[in-house]
């Protein structure tokens, strides 16, 4: 086990290391100076080739990327020129409303997707089933902003039940609280991860249930809710600890349309406005941030699967 | 009285149909494919919506491009099938020339991923070694960083049009078709086929266009649709967002976010046109790629 987490862990490192190289190599050759940001679009040449020398702009680009890592290991994110203060701050306001839109929809689409896909497994073919399939499938094809458009033309406008807004609040506990203006940006974000993983857990289900183990559990007399609880859930959820580990970029993709349609000012958000701003350090922040959480996402999805899994064998 | 003879039974050769040639497996999947009803229907939906988008124009002349504030914000009426936006286009207008921009960067960007991730597939799982090792490493480098932050960052530095937008999405969703095909490969070359042809003194390269993609085909195909279904969603995502393509080409994802704006004031046709054809073509897409990996797998049973 403990080999087995230390190459696995290895292999991590080589991807997050090939992902900061090809994103800043990205970053730096579509954004190779601030400059003109900083100083304007009048700004004379030599002016600029000041700047350029002062923050090590002219230098080579793989010295700047050592820079970039060094600084990175010591928690400096680099400068948001247009905010005018370090990425590391900006984002230090902001990770937690995101964290809390993200996290709670992944729970909730977790709490629903798993039994939705359990029961049309169980019941299949009936009309529930089929009601199931079908809204599963809409949602699949369905564009984010979409279906948050017809939620706020239904819950906002047609009937005023919830704020066509997020929360603005700059505590991160009036923002829990309140439901008023929170429940559409979570209900949307749930929606569409629930279509992802309840098509995901039906079919899981189906082969759970062709297996002889659980034909042997009804055989010996064991209640039905017993079975489908303690034989079919629980081999038919190892699959999906894998799929919930690789959706991790779908959720971000979906945390930051999201944001940009409620306004909820997370990092979804701060990076869509950094994109017309050309503030590349936020952008390249949180796209390492997220391809580092899609790596870990995998990572400890491989190692519960290995610990949830007594059958998986390691070499 | 005489009774009538009864009729002489002539005993026929059966039809042609019971015995029937010797079938390929394509045809045996075609079959498959148009007994599954939904499948149909979606190579329906996808043909009716090409015909609208190409051929509709020619029939139907929308003013979508120079602004008339005279007739903004009208609703559907007569002139105007499906009302006009802010600038006073004509949103029919507007659904078929962005439906042309949407479809075309669908099937771009869906055929540059296939050919770009079926060679390095079919490289990869045939070289094996250090060669396959570093590719998919690649690819799993490629695919741990979100598909749309990168695109949205190619997209605004280099500008929107037709062909970046495909070449950019073309050229990062090559990752899952090259991964399976060579999952397939692998299976593929240990074949006897595969060690005649080698015997019989193929060259890699022609291993791999001879023996390799065609007979990996299925699984190539099958991608085909989904990519189409992805890139038509991203390209979506990136109009609304506001850096899709730029007036006077217009997609779908952009009249939508057009349209937000003037949610509250009760403009629906500024929405749900463009947003149902989205949702409707891309869930053809995927009803077709569902039918023909069903009718592809069946092919491989009857075998």
């Amino acid at each position: 086990m403990v080999t087995y987490l230390l190459r696995r862990l290895g292999a991590s490192v080589v991807v997050v290391i090939g992902i900061s190289i090809f994103t800043f190599g990205l970053l730096h050759l579509i954004f190779p100076s601030p400059a003109i940001v900083v100083l304007g679009s009048r700004a004379n040449s030599v002016l600029i080739a000041a700047f350029n020398k002062e923050h090590g702009f002219d230098n080579p680009w793989l010295v700047q990327y050592g820079d970039y890592v060094k600084g990175v290991l010591h928690g400096n994110l680099g400068f948001a020129y247009k905010y005018n203060q370090p990425v590391s701050s900006l984002f230090a306001q902001r990770w937690l409303r995101s964290a809390y839109l993200s996290g709670i929809s992944l729970v909730l689409a977790i709490l629903i997707g798993i039994p939705l896909g359990i029961y049309q497994a169980v019941k299949r073919n009936s009309i529930g089933d089929n009601v199931a399939t079908a809204a599963a499938f809409v949602a699949y094809a369905m564009p984010v902003f979409f279906l948050g458009l017809i939620l706020i033309q239904l819950f906002a406008f047609t009937f005023p039940i919830f704020g066509f807004e997020a929360s603005q609040s700059d505590s991160i506990w009036t923002v829990i609280g309140d439901w008023h203006d929170m429940t559409l940006p979570i209900a949307l974000l749930t929606v569409i991860t629930v279509a992802n993983y309840s098509r995901f857990m039906r079919s899981s289900a189906i082969d759970t249930l062709a297996q002889d183990y659980i034909k042997a559990a009804r055989a010996k007399g064991l209640p039905e809710r017993l079975v489908l609880l303690r034989h079919l859930a629980r081999n038919a959820c190892l699959p999906m600890v894998t799929l919930i580990g690789l959706s991790i970029p779908l959720l971000l993709a979906g945390n930051l349309i999201t944001e940009y349609i409620f306004n909820f000012q997370g990092l979804g958000l701060l990076f869509v406005n950094s994109l017309t701003q050309e503030d590349y350090n936020v952008l390249l922040a949180y796209t390492l941030i997220g391809a580092i959480l899609t790596v870990a996402g995998n990572f400890v999805a491989d190692i519960a699967l290995t610990v949830a899994d007594p059958r998986i064998r390691l070499a | 009285m005489s009774i009538a003879p009864p009729p002489i039974e002539v005993r026929r050769a059966p039809e042609g149909g019971d015995v029937g040639p010797i079938q390929s497996g394509w045809r045996l999947a075609l079959r498959e494919f148009t007994r599954n009803k939904l499948a149909v229907i979606g190579v329906g939906v996808l043909v009716f919506f090409i015909v609208f988008c190409f051929v509709g124009p020619v029939f139907y002349h929308g003013n979508i491009t120079s602004s008339d504030l005279s007739s903004v914000l009208e609703g559907p009426q007569a002139g105007h099938p499906l009302g006009t936006d802010n600038n006073g286009f004509d949103v029919l207008g507007q659904l078929m020339k962005g439906g042309q921009a949407s479809l075309e960067i669908g099937f771009l960007a869906a055929l540059i991923a296939i050919v770009v991730g079926a060679l390095v597939g079919a490289v990869a799982g045939l070289v094996g070694g250090i060669v396959d090792s570093i590719l998919m490493r690649l690819v799993d480098v490629f695919l741990s960083i979100p598909l749309l932050f990168v695109v949205l960052i190619v997209a605004v530095r280099y500008g929107a049009t037709v062909l970046s937008l495909s070449l950019i999405i073309g050229s990062y969703t090559w990752l899952v078709p090259a991964r399976l095909v060579r999952g397939e490969v692998l299976t593929l070359r240990v074949r006897d086929f595969v060690a005649a042809a080698r015997t019989a003194g193929s060259s890699q390269w022609r291993l791999i266009r001879k023996h390799l993609i065609p007979n990996a085909l299925g699984v190539i195909i099958v991608n085909v649709t989904f990519n189409v279904a992805d890139a038509i969603l991203l390209v979506a995502a990136l109009g609304f967002l506001g850096f899709g393509l730029h007036f006077p080409t217009v997609d779908w994802g952009d009249m939508l976010s057009n349209g937000v704006t003037y949610l509250q004031n009760g403009s629906w046709w500024l929405i749900y046109p463009a947003g149902i054809c989205i949702v409707v073509v891309v869930m053809a897409c995927n009803l077709i790629g569902d039918a023909l990996r069903d009718s592809l797998d069946v092919r491989l049973r009857r075998r």
